[in-house]
């Protein structure tokens, strides 16, 4: 039986507190009997046989009719599928996708379904290469889908290949794909990793243009979203998307949502120390961590991507469910909330975190900068319910190296924003008013979005609202062995040592603070009372 | 008198050239260059002042010399030995402060002008720096500074032609005023841009190098080439915070020149070349690279202006020849056609731009002329120093 998330209040006894430090790891220690370290739930067990259940699902669906039933003939089928965005780290094959969509078209070939199009959920995200698509679809959906052009990657700059559904009641524009708009059928095949995801949000983001998006990806309602992990009716983000899912049910096409949850499975062997609790490392544990962090130490930056990217997570799923997009989406939540919900008392002045190598933006490539920030800020910032773990006015810490490093092909616009946009102002909405035009509408950056391997100009502006909530709210950001330079860059305050870094906090947070470490690995969402 | 000499020492200039490769200040100490008593030259004749030195500015072309690295070309259009120097603010016989219009042009050599009112500067053909003038008076020297007849600047007194002198405000300070030639020579070459901005729609010019140089540029861009966006390449945060301070409206490091020109004319980065990019270019630096980074930044069809004395480099001009990328020299100054097709002498300009933007803050620091190894090693790593601009202070010299 899986033991659920605690929090563990430090006193001397307690070990060093493991930290992720990019591609790294170090060992910290918190400051004993004002310190807690919230670990998350261990991992739920996973389903069995997932090919039978994601079979039930969709011939079982919630609120809607079965599949086989919603198949005929001379139908228009578009399958959609989340991009390399999730899982993170890359899922064990066979992905749940490819689980899905397999089953999904033998429904569709015993219906005598011909005219079926598999389309990547992008967004504004960067295409996703050949040896991702095979590694979420197999080869066999691959080969018999993208020499015939039925399999492609959604493009938000294919303005004759775009289509306006309708718009909100406050105005918002509903354009979304339009092989996907004028399908009889849309499945979608979604896997859920946080809260965040799903639901409403597959489709009016993953089909979506650029000024579909812009209507909720904007500083305003980043920083209404309290937040992105935690109730829908507190994130300006998701009632924005939920009032465009309205209208998708209203006036769009027929869309049979499947939702997979996956448990925190997330480390395969010699990495499973990362899913223990540090005071039950055994003796082998221990070693395999000095030998690890010793070894990576020493390793040049692209050498330890290349092993930490390789890296195929055994997670297990907890959850398929199928049919109408908001009421799966409820049950999703439930299923995830019951992997990720540790319940807090309290906030602190200082929150603790380290920062991985990987964010939901640099799968196969590098955490730069600009996505420091948002993976810090914006993710595990938000990683809480009812309110956040700090404090408002607290001190946000961070470890890792911040180095001023970017992924040419995958973030060419990042270099620039980072050049030009973070030199004159790292204000959300001076830079949304200032600059985010500019970058969206960009020919080059256009151009490598929708032939490269590029994320879209727009996108760095993106990632760095995210973090607008967390920015706003803390009193003052530390990043822990960040290049010095970089950090300040990023509007935040460099510190060499985590001791320096509590030193720098006391001007903010006064001498005796409280102190609260977000254990990560493992993801959590902290239910603060 | 004692004065900074450079004697024809080919033994000399070898090892300069050797020696500045590792460290700078060596060459000062073993090159071409001495402190040394010299005779006091005689006057070249008529319309000839003695001008009493008050500053001299050191300049790239002087540190190319000291260091051995100067062209061949130049061999017979200077003459031996010369007293360098020719950034000057001086004082006449009768207390009047001049500033020096270095070029030893038609009328200090007693040739007729190339056209009425010409300056020192002006001229299609270069017969009469390469000889001794009519008289016989004045050898071969394209300047005051490398002529050996007139002395330079880096000696308490030398002579200039009438046609050289400008007179300096009395409210104007040495300070402002020996930033004036090199002040002109930014100006000529931002000036140079104009053909190819006229006409263009939202044009941008980028400059290479901040030191004083790409400086004096960016101010005259700023100032006489109207409505153009200027992106600057610097190396050094001093450099990058003056750029700004006068005008530039993107400054970025010289590394990040080719994103910030792309960023300005929205077009693709092929490899190492913009598909497009700015419509003009300045090279304050003068190298390779910097020659290799301007024409891969600059538009087809578009100018290259060579501010920086390049001297020996090695180029890939494929580039040059797919992008029909015009190359320009921009050598000291003379009379310019502005935008408004209204012409102007350039060191007139450079007086107003001085005034304009208080070129004072240039001068970063002035020895003594018996200080000069110091001097030169701060001038040859005046960027690296946090320094811009380094002159000789012979006020207090006998």
């Amino acid at each position: 039986m899986p033991r659920p998330g605690f929090v563990l209040e430090v006193d001397k006894s307690t070990p060093p507190i493991l930290f992720w430090r990019g591609e790294g790891f170090s060992l910290e220690k918190l400051p004993a009997d004002r310190s807690r370290v919230i670990y998350p739930p261990e991992a739920l067990p996973g389903i069995d046989d997932l090919d039978g259940a994601i079979r039930n699902a969709l011939l079982n669906p919630i609120d809607m009719e079965p599949l086989p039933a919603l198949l005929h003939p001379d139908m228009k089928l578009t399958i959609v599928f989340d991009d390399a965005s999730l899982s993170l780290p890359k899922m064990r094959r066979p992905d749940n996708r490819q689980r899905i969509i397999e089953a999904v078209l033998d429904l569709a070939a015993a219906a005598g379904v011909d005219d079926i199009h598999i389309i990547a959920a992008l967004g504004l995200h960067r295409r996703m290469h050949d040896y991702e698509l095979r590694h979420v679809l197999g080869d066999r959906i691959v080969d018999a889908f993208q020499p015939r052009g039925m399999l492609y990657q959604h493009d938000a700059e294919d303005h004759e290949n775009l289509a306006v559904i309708g718009t909100t009641d406050e105005g918002e524009i509903v354009e979304i794909n339009k092989r996907a708009a004028d399908s009889d059928l849309i499945v979608y095949a979604n896997v859920n990793q946080v809260a965040m995801d799903g639901g409403w949000k597959s489709v009016t983001t993953g089909l979506a243009s650029y000024r579909c998006l812009s209507h909720h990806h904007n500083p305003e309602s980043l920083q209404n979203t309290r937040s992105l992990m935690g109730n829908r009716d507190h994130s300006a983000l998701h009632k924005s998307i939920w009032r465009m899912g309205k209208v998708l049910r209203d006036s769009g096409p027929k869309i049979f949502t499947v939702e997979t949850t996956i448990n925190t499975d997330a480390f395969p062997t010699p990495f499973d120390f990362l899913r223990k609790r540090e005071w039950e490392w055994s003796a082998r544990d221990r070693a395999t961590y000095l030998a690890t962090a010793k070894s990576l130490n020493r390793m040049p930056n692209r050498a330890k991507r290349k092993i930490f990217h390789g890296m195929e997570a055994p997670y297990g799923t907890t959850s398929v469910q199928a049919g109408f997009t908001p009421s799966v989406h409820e049950i999703t939540l439930k299923n995830v909330y019951d992997q990720h919900l540790v319940e807090v008392q309290g906030q602190t002045d200082i929150l603790t975190m380290g920062i991985p190598f990987i964010c939901p933006y640099n799968p196969e490539g590098i955490m730069n900068p600009i996505l420091v920030m948002c993976m810090g800020l914006g993710y595990l910032f938000n990683m809480y319910r009812n309110m956040p773990l700090v404090r408002e006015g607290g001190v946000v810490i961070m470890t890792h190296p911040t180095y001023r490093e970017f992924h040419p092909v995958h973030h060419p616009s990042y270099i620039d924003f980072f050049d030009e946009v973070l030199a004159d102002t790292t204000d959300p909405a001076v830079m949304s008013t200032k600059w985010e035009k500019k970058y969206a509408e960009d020919e080059w950056y256009r151009h490598l979005y929708r032939t490269g391997n590029a994320y879209h100009g727009v996108h760095p502006f993106y990632a760095w609202y995210w973090g607008a909530h967390g920015q706003q709210h803390a009193g003052r950001v530390i990043i822990v062995g960040g290049d010095p330079s970089t950090v300040r860059r990023l509007g935040f305050t460099p510190a060499s040592t985590m001791d320096d870094a509590f030193e720098i906090a006391t001007d903010v947070v006064g001498r005796n603070p409280t102190v609260t470490h977000l254990h990560v690995p493992g993801v959590l969402v902290a239910d603060v009372h | 008198m004692k004065a900074l000499q450079i004697r024809r020492s080919v033994t000399r200039f070898g090892i300069a050239r050797i020696t500045s490769a590792v460290a700078p200040a060596t060459a000062a100490k073993i090159g071409p260059l001495e402190y040394r008593s010299i005779d006091d030259p005689d006057c070249p004749g008529e319309g000839w002042h003695r001008v009493r030195t008050r500053l001299a500015g050191i300049c790239g072309s002087d540190l190319s010399l000291v260091e051995g690295h100067a062209s061949t070309y130049f061999d017979d259009f200077v003459s031996f030995p010369f007293v360098p120097g020719h950034e000057v603010v001086g004082e006449l016989d009768d207390g009047t402060r001049v500033v020096i219009e270095p070029v030893l042009g038609h009328a200090a050599r007693g040739h007729v002008p190339p056209f009425p009112d010409a300056a020192p500067g002006d001229g299609d053909d270069y017969a009469h720096l390469a000889t001794p003038s009519r008289d016989g008076m004045v050898e071969p020297g394209i300047q005051t500074g490398f002529c050996c007849s007139t002395g330079g600047g880096w000696a308490p007194w030398f002579w200039a032609h009438e046609s050289q002198l400008h007179r300096v405000a009395d409210d104007m300070t040495d300070e402002r005023a020996v930033l004036i030639e090199p002040l002109a020579g930014g100006i000529h070459a931002a000036l140079l841009t104009l053909p190819t901005v006229a006409e263009a729609k939202d044009p941008i010019v980028a400059v290479l190098g901040a030191g004083t140089m790409g400086l004096a540029a960016i101010a005259g861009l700023k100032r006489y080439v109207p409505g153009v966006r200027i992106v600057v390449g610097a190396r050094y945060p001093h450099q990058m915070a003056f750029a700004k301070a006068i005008g530039a409206d993107v400054v970025v490091q010289a590394s990040k020149l080719d994103r910030a020109v792309r960023r300005e004319a929205g077009c693709h980065l092929i490899g190492d070349q913009l598909s497009s990019g700015a419509h003009a270019t300045i090279d304050a630096v003068g190298t390779s690279e910097s020659i290799t980074d301007c024409l891969r930044i600059t538009r087809p069809r578009g100018r290259v202006v060579l501010l920086g004395m390049p001297a020996d480099v090695k180029l890939d001009l494929t580039g040059l020849w797919h992008r029909e990328t015009e190359l320009k020299g921009a050598y000291t100054y003379g009379t310019e056609t502005l935008a408004d097709g209204t012409r102007a002498r350039t060191f007139d300009l450079a007086v107003d731009t001085a005034n304009a933007y208080q070129a004072e803050r240039m001068l970063s620091a002035t020895y003594r002329l018996d200080d000069h190894i110091d001097a030169l090693a701060h001038a040859a790593a005046a960027g690296r120093r946090g320094a811009i601009k380094i002159a000789f202070d012979l006020r207090d010299e006998k």
